[in-house]
């Protein structure tokens, strides 16, 4: 496996921030996190991708401490996180995937309060805090209370209260998810720019893009365990870059659409509209011919999409069933099921 | 990058700050303690309960009751008020568990369990923070009471020692909410949870009259009732005859309290969510 290959490089750069080995943690029956192994780099922003309820929360509840593994072993900054939870504890910060701030408080005395709690004097906490609110655009807000912020707003001062003190390692749990595209972008400027001062971050989201524009290296996990590791390229080489997605003018023509592009060796998928199509393709200008061909072999074609793979779509790729908790959706034809 | 990328304004860079020595667990339960008083300013009900109410109780009771059943307001009022002291800061220790139940449910707490602090902090801070409370509407009640015609007996000094003994009482009691409220899910049960606790003790209790009249079963209550007991001592301290074995008997579920409740809130804070 890559993350194996990638072990000499790893070890060079220094101990790993994050190592795992078969972490496993079960709720009841359910074994929400199943023998989980990660190796991520000090330094590196590290995706894990999944859908909901695919253990990401659980994985980073365990590596924070908040809770500990049934089995399996771990090691966060050079600490265990079960015999050692206060070493690691120093050393990391959380931010939750419901935003853990005081709602009843202002933006500048939450961050205060964190900053008094981690042993800043008064004065320098409260300095510290508006240091933070200026830099994330909360200077005017911040004497109001937290209640009242927009969701971009809030993501903003969570993520600036895991840093009144400079962690060596973020955890940062679905950091985007609800935000307009706007907030998301500057979420995604935050995280690049503590990644470039040297702050390692463990990013879970539940899109493909994200993990593609940020993350280094990706875990894709599925029902408590990790079934793709690599580098967005390497992932995508398995999934496919790009995927051209097809509305057709009627749904009775599907077949025969399938048929054509699979005869042109693509491995076309149907979609829930009973209309739709979608197909990896490896390059963009492929699109405009296969959409000709469809439309001379007397299929019109409503609407056509290029863009990256959906969450779904990889999923769909690497396991054979969509990204819904108990796969919903039958697999297509001619697709490679990889578990 | 996208237009819309380019719109967003890149966040300014944030200078690194170092890492300091821990604060200790008696600063961190300050720090927690201050973090109650401010949240109080901002919630407007709580606010109310702890300001409005004591002023409301006091001065309806002694008004509404004070002619049937001493005579006069004047007269019951100096029978009355020790009792709604106790009353007042019953009723402001459901939020106790109010708050913290409530702190749990928002995922603030997981970012303070996250954090390298001590971690009993949190909750001895949240009941430290309560003490001040309790202090404050004690006070409210105490002035109203006075405004009205109530006269300690047993002068100033005797009035801080109640405040105390009241506060010490009122500790012990918070823990059982601090631990209801890690047991149960919602805030909102905690808090009807903590009014079928607190009714029964606050009202089959010597708080409004006196037992004699009541029926043997009822009268064997309020006997052992801790509510009923902490009046006694009360009384006797204001009224400028403290009894040594009553206070003695005031404190006793208190204490039973904190040594049962205590080890389980924390066991049960330390449990996984």
């Amino acid at each position: 496996m890559a993350a194996l290959a990638e072990e000499g490089r790893v070890e060079r750069d220094g101990p790993p921030a994050i190592i795992a080995e078969g972490l496993t943690k079960r709720f009841g029956a359910t074994r929400a996190v199943d023998g989980i192994d990660l190796s991520v780099r000090r330094g590196a922003i590290y995706g894990l991708l999944g859908p909901n309820g695919a253990g990401k929360t659980t994985t980073v509840r365990l590596l924070s401490t908040l809770i500990r593994p049934d089995r399996g072993r771990a090691r966060v900054l050079g600490h265990d996180i079960v015999t050692e939870p206060a070493a690691v504890r120093a050393g990391i910060a959380l931010t939750g995937q419901f935003a853990s701030l005081d709602e009843d408080l202002t933006g500048r005395d939450n961050l205060v309060l964190i900053g008094r709690l981690l042993g800043l004097g008064g004065r320098p906490a409260r300095s510290r805090a508006d240091q933070l609110l200026a830099a994330f655009g909360l200077a005017e807000a911040a004497r109001r209370q937290v209640r009242t912020y927009s969701g971009g707003m809030r993501r903003r001062l969570d993520i600036a209260a895991s840093l009144v003190v400079t962690p060596d390692l973020i955890f940062l749990d679905e950091p985007t998810t609800g935000l307009d595209p706007r907030s998301r972008a500057q979420v995604w400027a935050i995280v690049q720019g503590l990644a470039g001062r040297g702050t390692t971050v463990l990013l879970t989201t539940q899109y493909l893009e994200e993990a593609d524009r940020l993350a280094e290296r990706i875990a894709v996990i599925d029902h408590g365990r990790v079934i793709a590791e690599g580098t967005s390229a390497e992932l995508k080489a398995r999934v496919g870059s790009g995927t051209l997605h097809l509305t057709l003018a009627n749904h009775a023509e599907r077949e025969r659409a399938v048929a054509l592009l699979a005869a042109l060796g693509h491995q076309p998928r149907r979609e829930v509209d009973r209309r739709g199509l979608s197909l990896p393709v490896a390059d963009a200008d492929v699109a405009p011919d296969l959409i000709a061909r469809l439309i001379a072999a007397g299929i019109p074609v409503a609407d056509f999409a290029y863009g990256q793979p959906t969450l779904d779509q990889v999923f769909f790729a690497l396991t054979g069933h969509a990204a819904e908790p108990e796969g919903a959706a039958t697999p297509g034809p001619g697709l490679e099921v990889m578990r | 990058m996208s237009p819309r990328d380019a719109e967003a304004p890149a966040p300014a860079p944030v200078p690194p700050l170092d890492r300091h020595p821990p604060a200790g667990p008696v600063r961190e339960t300050l720090v927690f303690a201050g973090r109650a008083v401010r949240k109080l300013r901002h919630n407007p009900e709580q606010l109310f309960d702890v300001i409005v109410s004591p002023i409301m109780f006091t001065v309806m009771f002694t008004y509404l009751f004070g002619g049937a059943l001493a005579g006069s307001p004047q007269d019951y009022l100096q029978f009355l008020l020790p009792g709604i002291l106790v009353q007042t800061v019953m009723f402001t220790s459901v939020y106790t568990g109010f708050t913290l139940n409530q702190d749990i449910s928002k995922g603030v707490f997981d970012r303070f369990r996250a954090l390298p602090i001590w971690r009993p902090a949190p909750i001895a801070g949240a009941i430290a923070g309560d003490v001040l409370r309790y202090t404050a509407s004690a006070l409210i009640v105490l002035a109203v009471g006075m405004g009205i015609g109530y006269r300690p007996e047993a002068g100033p000094a005797a009035v801080l020692a109640a405040l105390a003994l009241l506060n010490l009482f009122a500790f012990g009691i918070g823990w059982v909410f601090t631990a209801l409220a890690l047991l149960v899910r919602t805030p909102g049960t905690v808090m009807t949870l903590s009014w079928m606790v607190l009714m029964p003790l606050t009202f089959a209790s010597n708080i409004y009259v006196d037992p004699a009249t009541m029926p043997g079963w009822l009268q064997a209550f309020v006997a052992v009732n801790p509510v009923a007991l902490i009046v006694t001592a009360l009384r006797g301290v204001l009224g400028a005859m403290p009894d040594a074995v009553d206070i003695g008997l005031a404190l006793v579920a208190p204490a039973l309290i904190v040594a049962v409740f205590g080890p389980l809130t924390m066991r049960l804070y330390a449990r996984e969510r």
